[in-house]
């Protein structure tokens, strides 16, 4: 039962990721006056670079890109199948790193400027998500996701603000403006293509599905905040997410990139002031 | 497989042109053309494009930037001439420096005339390239 489980969840992630994805690009192009891609237009793409020729570096540097595919395909198995949340997110940061390393293996410097960018956003974004599941600890007196979705009071309640932190860094980790520094969707002829230079054909196809989990992953540590024991709770929790994915859509379309300095500070500011303070008036409460 | 159809990416590359064409290239990823209907990205990256597209002709200078994109490309890969530039070096035919059109450098496979080219000629031509991206995919799956 458990093997099918995870066989379910490792083919359902990306499909529902690649669906969001393209759901993300029509709505991006309608924001900007467009028409937009086929919904499916991320699959095609993915299709298409599998039919392709896969240009190689070295070998190392397809090694690393199939390393970060596996990580994350296990966090994505760990948070939907109700794992331990802290041994989910170590995973997620270790496929992160893997990937840094694929951009370092190339040599090229545009990778390396690209692997160096997504280091800071490690850097930037990694106190949030671990101060979530401190936070969600506090909360429930739980790591486990089968525990936490079970109480009988939300998530939300205790950890707002932590709540709010984490969607300012959710922006990071879905590669939306203005914190979209290492990779963007947009911008295909600048040096934000950053890591992926280098790749192509069927590793660039892996790099594309390992984002679709990513984008499940984050949709699910949002999904936490807002489940508990009653059912009407989960589909809540469902609307929750949808409204989140759509307001990164609706940043990602309004705001322009920040240079590293100021997503850097912005995030560990937002971090330090909403997340400590909220950690600490629950600390105190409880 | 028609996927390869679906999505193709293009790389644009400016040989000696005077702008024109370029500028008309460009506008198809305005909202009045909106060339991500079908699902084209410019993507300014060798590696990641399926179609070549270049306007201006080929001078002395530029051959070895030329060759190189191409040889970086993954096959299958289509090139498309944009420009009477690029098909045969159009006004700038007799200068010094001037090769001629693309096809003196490289295996091009749709020629899309006019001066400047209008985005409506463009994108028929991509959408011409991609038949043959198509048939090239075939092709390098037999000898596989």
């Amino acid at each position: 039962m458990i093997i099918l489980i995870t066989i379910g969840i490792i083919i359902l992630a990306p499909l529902a990721g690649g669906l969001m994805t393209g759901i993300d690009r029509v709505i991006s192009a309608r924001l900007q006056g467009r028409q937009g891609p086929p919904v499916l237009q991320p699959f095609y793409d993915v299709l298409k670079l599998i039919g392709k020729e896969s240009t190689e570096v070295n070998s190392m540097h397809r090694f690393f890109v199939y390393i970060s595919l596996i990580f994350v395909v296990f966090t994505t198995v760990i948070l939907v199948s109700g794992g331990d949340v802290l041994l989910a997110v170590f995973a997620l940061t270790l496929g992160s790193i893997f990937f840094v390393l694929g951009g370092y293996a190339s040599n090229s410097p545009y990778s390396t400027i690209g692997s160096e960018r997504e280091l800071l956003q490690i850097m930037a974004y990694e106190p949030m998500v671990l101060l979530s599941c401190i936070g969600l600890y506090y909360a429930q007196k739980s790591f486990f996701i089968s525990d936490i979705i079970a109480a009988s009071k939300p998530a939300i309640i205790y950890l707002p603000g932590v709540f709010i932190g984490l969607v300012f860094i959710l922006a990071f980790k879905l590669r939306k403006s203005p914190f979209d520094l290492s990779m963007s969707h947009h911008g295909h002829q600048e040096i934000v293509k950053g890591i992926t230079t280098e790749y192509s054909g069927r590793d660039l196809a892996v790099i594309e599905v390992t984002h679709w989990y990513e984008v499940i992953i984050t949709l699910a540590l949002v999904y936490i905040f807002f489940a508990t024991k009653d059912p009407i709770s989960h589909v809540f929790a469902v609307l929750v997410c949808i409204l989140v994915y759509f307001l990164e859509i609706l940043i990602d379309n309004t705001f322009a990139r920040l240079k590293w300095q100021q997503a850097f500070i912005s995030a560990w500011v937002v971090t330090g002031v909403l997340g400590t303070i909220n950690l600490v008036v629950l600390s105190y409460f409880r | 497989m028609k996927v390869v159809k679906k999505s193709p990416w293009i790389l644009h590359y400016d040989g000696s042109s005077c702008n024109g064409c370029d500028i008309e290239v460009l506008a198809c990823l305005t909202p009045l053309y909106d060339v991500e209907r079908f699902g084209i990205i410019n993507t300014g990256n060798p590696k990641h494009a399926d179609i070549l597209l270049i306007t201006g002709s080929v001078n002395e200078q530029n051959i070895p930037v030329v060759k190189q994109l191409y040889e970086q490309m993954a096959e299958p890969k289509v090139v498309v001439a944009v420009g009477i530039c690029a098909n045969s070096g159009g006004i700038f035919a007799e200068c010094y420096n001037v090769v001629g059109g693309v096809d003196k450098v490289l295996p091009v496979d749709v020629y899309v005339p006019g001066c400047a080219a209008r985005p409506e000629a463009i994108i028929d031509g991509v959408v011409k390239g991609l038949t043959i991206l198509e048939e090239k995919q075939k092709v390098a799956r037999k000898k596989n």
